[in-house]
This record gives structure tokens, sequence and C-alpha cells, in this order.
């Protein structure tokens, strides 16, 4: 495991009693519990990585942090501008806000539009941050050309890429912008053993920048190579009888 | 406007055919409703006024709005004059001209400077209009904006509050199909630089003529029910863009009978050969000028002479 | 984009650019919409979603001026006024606001459009009903924004009826955007096109939206249309608004059972 140089700082990340159930209405109102208590800090150069198995809740975990899923209760803190932001009861435009400057998302599937060229989607998050779209281009190329991504695909919308190819776009898009707050679900699920090499090297260097990261990775080289810490989703599991 | 002299009138030729109409045609109610109309679209330059206009003995779009104004403004010491297209001799001035010499025992005149009311279609004469004297117009849409927007709500609340950026954007695609503003007749103006306003077909040529006239204009429409007027001296801008100013038409050519480049000309086709010639759409200015002895290229022209026949 | 454009979005974010409260829109014993209140900021992209009959375009009619609310208030910061119920605005100063600050595509450009004259007048004209009165300066706008929608420059003097339904719709977004508008209102832009146009075309109000800081109000019942345009949603459900919160949220893991059934409804390819 990882020893992190940036310990001592304040968590960038503060989960406090945290639950998730899901109430699926149309099929006669069940309830699906998650989990519950949930406590969790992440300081700056720290990547905790989830554990348990899968259907556990990892990904709800980290999506619930990131506000995409709602807290069934609880809190989620992210620094954001100096001062925490709670997630779960931010107005949409605070969210919207932090996610934008603060807090990054990489999913294990790429999000495609239509008609935009890889390059354009890369560069997407630095121009709605303002930055130069000349910058933001050379930015991009060099990210595209460390993860192996073929020159002649740049141009291309990335929606009949390989799997492996989408998820270096994807990586791309969010390793381009340093976000403070890094979530990583799964970024490494369809890559070969030089380009995992590349992400780990990407993550480590903005571990080192001091950036607080959650990642779930199911590959054990990947996890060992990055992770300071490991954190069991299972432990905070929800009973049946509690969710209701 | 001369409601004595009218009653005078009725009495005094009572026994005539023509007085099983009242003077000047039109009953006295209709005739006070259409001046009241007067009134207030002199008092609001450019503003279309609405008005119970009446059937009259000609369809419409035979100058039943000028008639109106005409019949409502008329009394037994005016002299009228009527044209059409400039012409006192064409068919539809003569029928209007004969009717209120019928209806209202008035003086009619060809000439320019003697008539107190001058009806026209589409034209303004060529000799300077004086103070005292009244242009009526008959104007087949007095909307300007109606061409672009179809709803009255719409185009009322326009002109309520000074919307004009759409009248523009006929000029608009003029430029851009022709390269210049081609529009030749009803050239929208702004009156009083507060009203928009269609000044009827009349060639862009006339615009000119509105502006700080010493005669009262008045516009009237039969069918379309309203009534307005450009009092004496007002202002009054054609519409342009700053890099395409307003500009009247230019002949190469001068009148072919009497030899005038000062005014606004008609091309007619001589023969199937491909001749033509130009002369004055004004016909009074045109043989005024021949009188005077000004004599163009083609003064001795057959068609001259069938011209003289007809009118003896 | 540039780096002040965009500073300034930031900086104005904390002052509400529409602000609606308790809207309600009877129509007789019908409800049209009722006790809607929301707020948007500047450069926001707000979605209404929510079947046909849900209140969606009644509601973006009282929004837009068009209609007048039974109840509640609708208040904008106007470039002229500042933060006022529009509703109160004297009808010449809310036409005028509508005018300066507002745009609307209409799902049927045949709506928005003047279908007599040219696409370049049709795009030109916003300009010269806010003053403008040069023909060059305006002929070299609207064909900067033609060619800004991908329009083909050489049928920019042909009447929009001999145009395609896509490239209608993309001089209307032309000239809704042309005279920088704080907040354009767009009911189903992409409602009547074929799949191909309508991915090209939500590519472009996606770009334009973002390029220009704009903030804008989009109906639509098509949620792929709502992830990929919009920052937040509201879904409207018989008049009510049941549920709202941030785009990825609401489709992710919606909570009112009408949100469910709408999300759960749609199809995968």
């Amino acid at each position: 495991m990882q020893q992190s140089k940036h310990n001592g700082q304040a968590p960038s990340i503060r989960v406090t009693n945290l639950k998730k159930q899901f109430t699926l209405h149309n099929q006669g109102s069940i309830e699906i519990p998650v989990f519950e208590s949930l406590n969790l800090e992440v300081a700056p150069g720290e990547c905790v990585v989830f554990v348990g198995d899968s259907g556990i809740g990892k990904s709800t975990l980290m999506r619930t942090i990131y506000g995409n899923y709602l807290a069934s209760g609880g809190c989620v803190e992210v620094q954001h501008d100096g001062a925490y932001v709670d997630i779960t009861k931010a107005s949409p435009h605070m969210v919207a806000a932090v996610r934008r400057r603060s807090m990054g998302y990489v999913s294990q599937f790429l999000r495609v539009i239509p008609r935009i060229s890889t390059i354009d989607l890369v560069i997407e998050p630095l121009l709605g941050n303002g930055v130069d779209p000349e910058e933001a281009k050379s930015r991009a190329v060099s990210l595209l050309r460390s993860l192996r991504l073929p020159e002649a695909l740049w141009s291309l919308p990335p929606a009949t890429f390989s799997g492996g190819e989408q998820q270096r776009v994807n990586i791309a898009r969010s390793f381009i912008r340093e976000y403070p707050v890094l979530l990583l679900d799964e970024p490494t699920a369809s890559l070969d053993a030089t380009n995992r090499e590349t992400v780990v090297a990407l993550i480590k260097a903005a571990l080192d920048k001091g950036a607080a990261m959650i990642g779930i990775f199911h590959d054990q080289d990947v996890r060992d190579a990055v992770a300071t810490r490991h954190f069991d989703v299972s432990s905070f599991k929800m009973d049946m009888e509690s969710a209701a | 406007m001369n409601a004595q002299a009218n009653d005078a009138a009725l009495t005094a030729t009572s026994n005539s055919p023509e007085r099983y109409y009242t003077y000047g045609y039109l009953d006295e109610q209709t005739k006070r409703m259409i001046r009241r109309a007067i009134l207030k679209a002199v008092a609001i330059p450019g503003y279309q006024v609405p008005f119970g206009s009446r059937e009259m003995p000609v369809p419409y779009g035979w100058g039943t709005g000028g008639i109106q104004l005409t019949a409502a403004i008329i009394g037994p010491d005016d002299v009228y004059k009527c044209i059409d297209q400039g012409a006192d001799d064409t068919t539809n001035a003569v029928s209007i001209r004969r009717f209120f010499a019928k209806v209202a025992d008035v003086a009619t005149t060809e000439d320019t400077a003697e008539a107190t009311i001058i009806q026209s279609r589409h034209r303004i004469p060529e000799h300077p209009l004086k103070d005292g004297q009244i242009m009526v117009f008959q104007v087949p849409q007095p909307e300007p904006l109606r061409g672009l927007e179809p709803r009255e709500m719409e185009t009322r609340a326009m002109h309520a509050y000074e919307e004009y950026g759409l009248q523009y954007v006929s000029l608009y695609e003029n430029v851009s199909a022709f390269g210049r503003i081609a529009a030749t007749a009803g050239y929208p103006v702004m009156v009083d630089e507060r009203y928009l306003m269609s000044p009827s077909p009349i060639p862009k040529f006339d615009n000119p003529k509105l502006h700080n006239s010493h005669a009262l204009m008045l516009f009237g429409a039969g069918r379309e029910k309203r009534i307005y007027a450009i009092p004496p001296h007002t202002t009054v801008r054609s519409l342009d863009f700053e890099d395409y100013p307003f500009e009247t038409q230019k002949w190469e050519e001068s009148c072919a009978l009497c030899a005038a480049d000062d005014s606004y000309l008609d091309e007619v086709v001589l023969d199937d050969q491909g001749q033509r010639m130009f002369v004055c759409s004004d016909s009074h200015y045109c043989s005024d000028r021949r009188a005077q002895g000004f004599r163009g290229p083609m003064a001795g022209h057959e068609l001259v002479d069938i011209d003289k026949g007809a009118g003896q | 984009m540039t780096m002040t454009a965009h500073q300034e979005t930031i900086d104005q974010a904390d002052q509400p650019l529409l602000r609606v409260r308790n809207l309600s829109k009877h129509y007789g014993m019908i409800t049209g919409c009722r006790d809607v209140s929301f707020e948007m900021r500047p450069g926001e992209v707000l979605g209404i979603v929510g079947e046909s009959g849900s209140g969606k375009t009644t509601l973006l009619n009282c929004l837009s001026g068009r209609l007048p609310p039974s109840q509640g208030r609708v208040e904008f910061n106007a470039s002229r006024h500042g933060l006022v119920d529009i509703y109160d605005l004297s009808e010449p100063d809310r036409r005028r606001m509508q005018r300066e600050d507002w745009g609307f595509v209409h799902q049927n450009p045949r709506d928005g459009l003047r279908m007599r004259v040219s696409g370049g007048a049709n795009v030109a004209e916003p300009l010269m009903n806010l003053g403008r009165r040069h023909y060059g300066d305006m002929r070299q706008a609207s064909l900067d924004w033609l060619n800004r929608v991908e329009l083909d420059l050489s049928r920019i003097d042909d009447k929009p009826r001999t145009y395609s339904g896509g490239m209608q719709q993309r001089v209307q977004i032309a000239r809704n955007l042309i005279h920088a508008p704080r907040l354009v209102f767009m009911d189903e832009p992409t409602g009547g096109l074929d799949v191909s146009v309508q991915a090209r075309l939500l590519d472009l109000m996606r770009e334009l939206v973002r390029d220009l800081g704009l903030a804008a109000i989009l109906v639509t019942h098509d949620m792929a249309v709502a992830r990929l345009m919009a920052d937040r949603l509201m879904v409207m459900k018989s008049g009510a608004v049941v549920e709202t919160g941030l785009t990825d949220q609401v489709l992710d893991d919606p909570q009112h059972p009408y949100t469910q059934l709408l999300v759960s409804s749609v199809l995968q390819i």
C-alpha cells in the first residue's frame, strides 16, 4: 500500500452517517437497502479504494458522493473553494459548480455525444472552465498520445470505438483537468497492461499533486499500485428490516 | 367643411334630378362621421383612423375611399380636379370628376394650380401645391406592415409602440435581391418622426413632395375602412439604410412631347418593332408646357394628334 | 470562448436570472400548471420534461410573457429594469425586453420564421428590431450566423419554404441568437426532425449555449435530449412539478413514481 505525503491536512471529502436505499414505486414500492451509518474521510494525497463483493454498493456509494444518486440520510461534504459543501443538501447550481471545478468522476462507460469528435470531447471540461481552446487542444494531444490512442481516431466521434478506446477517451477527459477530488469507477476495466500502467502513472501524478481520490478497481495490480487505504463498504450494509 | 354652403346648394338646385341624392351623394350623418375621422387623422399625422366606410356606386378598388373623403369635404365653391396615374383624361378620372360635378355642383378643372381639391390615384401633380389645396389619395392598402405581418392586432401594437424594425425587412429583401432598394411605389415613410405610413401606391418619385407640403394630404381606404392624413408643413421621411440612402427614380430621357426633364415619365410602347417613347405621366403638366412652347423630339407625333382629337 | 466572458458568467452566478414563484394557470376549471416555483442562473440550461398534456407548454408560455398566469410571479433580471415581474411591466416595456433579452425557438419553424422573406432577412430582423440601420453590417452578421449554424450560404436569399425542416430549424435558431439574448426558450426544438439532423442540431445548440454563456429553458418529452442539453431538470405531471434536480441525478436516481416510470419507459438502442 502507498503512503501519502500529504497526511495531516484537512480531509477533502468527509462522509458522515450516510444512508442510501432505493424505492421502486412502480414495482410495488419495494425498498432496496444499500448502506447506512457510513463514515469516511479522504485527505489530499490519499487514494481510498472501495472493496467488497460485487453488488455490495461500491458504485452506489461513489455515485452518492458525486451527487448522481440522492442520499437517503447523512451528509457528504466536499472541499470547494476553501470551504465544505454538503453535496446532499446543496442547490443544484452549487453541485454543478463543485463538479465543474472541484470534483471529477471517471465512470466505466463513456457517455458519447453524437457528432462530437474525440478531441473536442476531451477538451470540453477545460472549455467549460474557460481555458483557451488552443491550449486545451495541446494538452489533449499530449494526453491522448500518452494513452496511445491512434491519432487517426482523434477527429472521429467515439461512438464506434472499441471498449478500450472509449475508456481511454474517458480517462483523457477526466485527467485533462486537475480536479482536487477525483472519483474513479473502474477506469482500467477494459485496458491492456501497457495502458493500465499509463493510467496508474496518471493517478500517481495526481496524488503527488495532492488530489484526494476514491477508486473502485477490480484489477489487483492497479489496486496495489495506487491504493493508500482500503475501505470495506460491506461493513455498513443495511438490513432489510432497518430499511423498512 | 362647407356645411352652410352645402345647405344653400341643396335648396338652390332642389328641383334637379341629382337632388334625389343628398348634396355630395353621402347623407349628412355619414359626412359628419367622415369629417370627424379626418379631424382626428389631421391631429395625429400618419395615424390610421378607422371609419364607417359606405357602399359607393363604384366597386371597391375604384377609389371608394377617395370619393368618400371628397364627398365629405367638398362644397359648391370648390374647384375639383381628378387624376388617375397623373392623367386627367382616363376613364376613371373622367367618371369621378363628372360624378362630383353632378352631385356637388362644383366647377372642375385639369389645372393643378386652379384646383382646391385634387383627388388622385397614384400620383402627386408635378406643379407645386400651395396653401389651401387638399390632395385626396385613393388607397388600396393603408397598412405598410401588412405584407410582412398579417395580424391586425400585431400591426396596431407595432404602431402604438413605434416598433418599426419589421418595415426594414422589406428594404433588406430589396437590397439583397437587387443590390439596391428597388421598391418603386408605395414606398414607406415616417410621418412627423412618429407614425410609419404607406403613401398609397404613388411612385417614390413623389415621396419628397409629401415632405413639408403646403397642401393638406388626405388618404382614404374604402375597403379597408381607414382614413389618415399629413397636415401641411409636416416632416415626411422616406425609410432607408445608412449605407443605402433613399433615392428617387431618374430617367436618361426627357419627355418626348414637352422635353421636361424634371417630371415622372411613363414609357409608352409605340409598335411591335420596339419603338417606344417616354412622356410625362402628369398630362396637365405636359400640355401646359407644350402650350408654353416647349417641344420634345416627338412633339408632332400622330399619337399626340389622336390625343388632341379625343380631348376636343 | 474567452476567459472574460466566462468569468462574467461565474460572477453573476449568484444573482438569479429568472425567479418564478407559485405560478399557476387555470383555464376555467382546467388546470394548465399549478404552484410552480424555481430559480435560474445565467448560463444555465433548465430542461422541463413530462409527457404531452403535463403542462409544459402552458408553463413555457407563462414564463415567456405570452400567457398571463392566474396566480404567481415571473421575475426576470431584465437588462433595462433589473429583477422585475414581467407582467408588472407595461406592454411596450415587456415587448422591448422580449426583443432585447429573449429568444424563442418554436417546435415548428413555421411558427418562428417569416416564411415570406428570405432566410437572411429572417436572421437579420432582430437586429433591425433593435434599431440597427446599416444594411452591410446586418448582412455580414446574418452571414456569420448562418455560417455558425452550418447553413449553405448560397441559400441565404432563398425563402425558408424551400429549405428542409432541419435547415429551417437552424435558421430559426440563428434568428433567435443573433441579438445575443440572455435567455432563450425552446419548445421541443428538435421535435419534428429525423435523428441524424436532430443529433447535429443538438450538438450545435450545446456548443452555442456554452460559448455564449446563454441561459435556456428547454421543453422536451425526449429524455435523451434532456440529458444531452440540460444542466437541471424539472419533471412535470398534471400541471405540477413532481421532481427537480441535476439532470443526471433525476435520470439516474429518480425519486418520484412518475419520474421512475418516465425514465424506465425510454427505449434503449
